[in-house]
């Protein structure tokens, strides 16, 4: 903590504290100028020529989906980041955190903004890998650790199904692009790869928005700091899966499998968390399973695929990261100034903590869904939805009742409970917090109370459109507070006096559901535990199997596959099918050829037969420096000078290294010799039969001349070989470069580990 | 490190040869022999001759930075350079020219954003070999 007299009314953090405040604010205002195109029907669409050989492009798609996801990103996250600056800033790594953050936030925006899937793809990891970097944010504790690395593994894993899912839809359809692919959705709902594009996509967004069986990780996730729970964990993030399944729902939805495997994973997930909401007694436990059941609530309605289905989760997306976001804020104040969450010793902090009780109240009443709010015009048209719906109506309708009652009580439990009653002693000298704190939460709860009133403003600009994009054509939104007393209405009232009658024995009801959890023997936090360690069991034994540590046996291995592989190869293909005159040939040779050729066999041959490694090793260069001279004469002066320049490199690494090794003394390894020396010679026959059977064939030379030509007229360059690596083929050399720098700090570290080997024993007894 | 007086004297010029070589060789490299692959081997070489004459600290401390930030700063040069057609409407690792002085009469100065990438290229495998061998050096 900064020590001093007076505080000043700043923003704490310093310069990573206001930027990360006005990037998202800026993003912004600058998405808001889309609003009156995007609500007129249009979809803009932004991009660049990244690499057009391979026709990709760097695209934005925005449409009335990406769009209000892009608006919740950019105004969530101001609210987000202004938060953090008095959560966190005084936090040694705070430029840390907001660096994962601001990471993030890039990374979601081009999620939901990608038009390509490849893009959407490399955008969805980001994500992830922020993610996992936020979770693990106080990497001391072991228990962030853990939920880091299963939130990575788990979306980790789900994304490279869905990469794999991504490039059967790219072959199936024709094309990466999201906006040309929306208009194919017949031919590939017909093509025969549709079972397994759909299993691969699901499997993605399933991990990712933690849909059961997949869903114990994001509770875990919460020991990420309290405004990433509140903004990757609840209003962002965990929704991509949520984008991904609406935007492919013209594409992949509509069929009876996209049906039933949505309706019923989102059903049992939706019910299933908020029945473990209200068995939770930290209140943000509690937050982070109504997030669970909110998740697949979308993905219920999302399958179930209706017009007015649609509408009712595009609503319920808004109205749901209004009131989360601000309720995760609240608890993290609450949790700020007196450092617990617990419900049992939580009461009558409203007195203490007013505006946090005003902001926590209005996104609870929301939560349950009580009128004027946006909350109850979100569960209205859910309910209504469910009863119009033709297909497992009582299903659908079932489960998101039976969640509204449970999440009644939830709200109660997080804000009734902590802010009502009597101020125990402990809290006697609580106070309010600071004000970047609550601003966030009570701007989305009072926006949570305006969109309800003017419900035509989130109707017009976000719904609406959004709606249309992920239904596929026009669909008319009309939100309203009350029209007429209805079937949805007078459900709406029962959830209430269920809910008030079930929230007055809540307590009860905890136990209760305690006794029955912990009977239950399926426990999927402790079953993951088992598969990573039987993993681990997996991996030893295959290590201890494979990698002998032994390098001779390593090379031998290596080689023998070589020789095995091609040589098979040559006698399948028929390649040796040819003649060639020896005696010709080596009428051909000059005398240079000659003395080369005398030059590395003399070199090969001390190489095999000596006793010490360092005449090997030089032996060895003198090899390669024979090559190197073959190429000076068949006038491929670079690659002479490469190969020169790295022959002497090898001999002084692998003499620095050698001086570590003890001497080769008595060969301990001599019977097998004669074995080594006939895959030696195996090897070099087969790498020369190679070579001759290519010769064979007349060397296809239009490559060369298209770069001799091109070379000085595009690249104003004479070397072809340089003008390809840096021009034609820089992006090819560019991967290669991001090897060589990954290899050299692998070895470093490797070569350095060995000397801090100490540091790891005491980081696991922590 | 080898106690020799004439490899001593002898890498005294020796490296600073050998730098200047390898800055020359990488810059003709676009028309003849060279290039930042090979600049970067000569000009490590130069520096493994100081480290085996004059010991790994020493190197170092000739080195001011150190090797592996040589290599990513490389790294991110040659990003940079890609990434720069992209702001002139260019796919991504187009080359950009601008020639400095009169092109008509040939007297003028190519500068190209490839020229930049070979640049890259030439730090990512000078500092990536010095990476290597100095940390085998202090291994010893």
């Amino acid at each position: 903590m900064a020590t001093g007299g007076v505080e000043v009314p700043r923003l704490a953090g310093g310069p990573a504290g206001w930027l990360s405040v006005i990037i998202p604010a800026v993003l912004f205002a600058w998405f808001a100028q889309f609003l009156p195109a995007v609500a007129d029907g249009q979809t803009p669409l932004i991009g660049i020529d990244w690499v057009p050989s391979l026709d990709i492009r760097l695209e934005m798609l925005l449409d009335g989906l990406s769009l209000t996801f892009a608006l919740l990103i950019t105004g969530i996250g101001t609210l987000v980041t202004l938060y953090s600056t008095k959560y966190l800033g005084h936090h040694p790594e705070y430029p840390r955190f907001v660096l994962y953050l601001m990471v993030f936030m890039v990374g979601m925006l081009g999620l939901v903004l990608a038009d390509n899937l490849i893009a959407l793809f490399v955008f969805w990891e980001v994500t992830t890998i922020s993610s996992y970097l936020l979770i693990g944010f106080t990497s001391d504790s072991a228990k962030s650790r853990r939920s880091a690395l299963q939130a990575l593994l788990l979306t980790g894993t789900g994304g490279l199904a869905l990469l794999a899912g991504m490039i059967m839809l790219g072959s199936a359809a024709g094309t990466f692009s999201l906006m040309e692919i929306r208009g194919m959705g017949d031919a590939i709902r017909d093509h025969e790869y549709y079972i397994p594009i759909l299993i691969l996509f699901l499997a993605g967004a399933f991990t990712k928005s933690a849909q059961f069986p997949f869903h114990f990780w994001l509770p875990n996730a919460m020991a990420a700091p309290t405004p990433v729970s509140a903004y990757l964990h609840s209003a962002t993030m965990v929704k991509g899966g949520v984008y991904l399944m609406a935007r492919m729902n013209p594409t992949l939805g509509g069929t009876e499998p996209w049906f039933w495997a949505l309706v019923i994973a989102g059903g049992f997930t939706t019910v299933f968390a908020s029945v473990l909401a209200i068995r939770q007694t930290d209140i943000k436990q509690v937050l982070a399973y109504t997030t669970l059941m909110a998740l697949g609530a979308l993905t219920l309605f999302i399958g179930a695929g209706s017009s007015d289905a649609i509408k009712a989760a595009m609503l319920f997306l808004v109205v749901h990261s209004l009131y989360k976001a601000a309720l995760f804020l609240m608890i993290g104040i609450v949790d700020h100034e007196t450092g617990t969450r617990e419900v049992a010793d939580l009461r009558g902090l409203a007195r203490k903590m007013p505006i946090t009780f005003l902001a926590g109240a209005l996104a609870a009443i929301s939560m349950a869904g009580i009128p004027p709010f946006f909350g109850f015009i979100g569960k209205e048209f859910l309910y209504k939805a469910g009863l119009e719906a033709d297909v497992a109506g009582l299903w659908i309708t079932g489960c998101i009742f039976a969640a509204s009652v449970l999440m009644f009580m939830a709200a109660g439990i997080s804000v009734a409970r902590p802010f009502l009653g009597r101020v125990p002693e402990r809290f006697a000298d609580v106070h309010e917090g600071p004000t970047p704190m609550w601003i966030g939460p009570f701007l989305l709860g009072a926006l949570s109370l305006f969109f309800g009133i003017y419900s035509d403003i989130p109707e017009f600009w976000l719904v609406g459109p959004a709606t249309d994009a992920v239904y596929g054509s026009d669909v008319s939104v009309d939100l309203y507070l009350f029209r007429e007393v209805n079937d949805a209405f007078i459900l709406s009232m029962i959830t209430f006096a269920v809910g008030f009658v079930l929230y007055l024995g809540h307590a009860r009801i905890r136990n209760a559901l305690g006794r029955i959890i912990t009977a239950n023997p399926i426990k999927f936090d402790p079953g993951w535990d088992r598969t990573l360690d039987g993993l681990k069991v997996l991996a030893g034994w295959q290590t201890n199997l494979l990698q002998s540590g032994i390098l001779q046996r390593y090379i031998f291995i290596i080689f023998a596959t070589l020789a095995i592989g091609v040589g098979v190869t040559i006698y399948l293909q028929d390649a040796l099918n040819f003649r060639i005159d020896i005696a010709a040939e080596l009428d051909g040779l000059l005398f240079k050829h000659w003395a080369i050729l005398t030059f590395i066999t003399a070199g090969a041959i001390l190489t095999a037969l000596t006793g010490s490694r360092m005449v090997a090793i030089v032996a060895l260069g003198v090899v390669g420096i024979g090559v190197a001279l073959l190429f000076i004469i068949f006038s491929a002066p670079d690659v002479a000078i490469t190969q020169l320049l790295v022959e002497t490199l090898v001999v002084v690494l692998v003499a620095v290294a050698m001086l570590k090794l003890p001497h080769l003394g008595v060969r301990t390894d001599e019977a097998n010799r004669p074995v080594h020396a006939m895959l030696s010679i195996a090897v070099g026959v087969i790498t020369t039969l190679v070579l001759v059977a290519v010769l064979q064939s007349d060397l296809d030379l239009r490559l060369t001349e298209y770069f001799g030509e091109t070379s000085w007229s595009e690249a104003f360059g004479r070397n072809i070989v340089n003008v390809i690596l840096v021009d034609f083929r820089a992006l090819d050399t560019f991967g290669e470069i991001a090897v060589v720098v990954v290899a050299a700090l692998s070895a470093y570290a490797l070569l350095r580990g060995t000397r801090y080997g100490s540091i790891r024993d005491e980081g696991e007894e922590k | 490190m080898v106690n020799s007086v004439i490899l001593n004297a002898a890498t005294r010029l020796l490296v600073a040869i050998l730098l200047l070589f390898s800055v020359y060789m990488l810059l003709r490299g676009h028309n003849l022999p060279g290039g930042g692959f090979i600049g970067g081997l000569i000009g490590s070489t130069g520096f493994i001759l100081y480290a085996i004459a004059q010991g790994a600290e020493a190197t170092r401390d000739a080195l001011r930075a150190e090797p592996q930030n040589i290599a990513m700063i490389g790294l991110g040069i040659a990003l940079a350079s890609g990434v720069y057609a992209v702001f002139f409407g260019d796919a991504f690792f187009t080359g950009q020219w601008w020639f400095i002085g009169d092109r008509e009469s040939g007297d003028y100065i190519p500068i190209s954003s490839v020229l930049f990438f070979d640049i890259g290229v030439y730090l990512v495998v000078f500092g990536s070999i010095l990476t290597l061998v100095l940390a085998l050096e202090e291994e010893v």
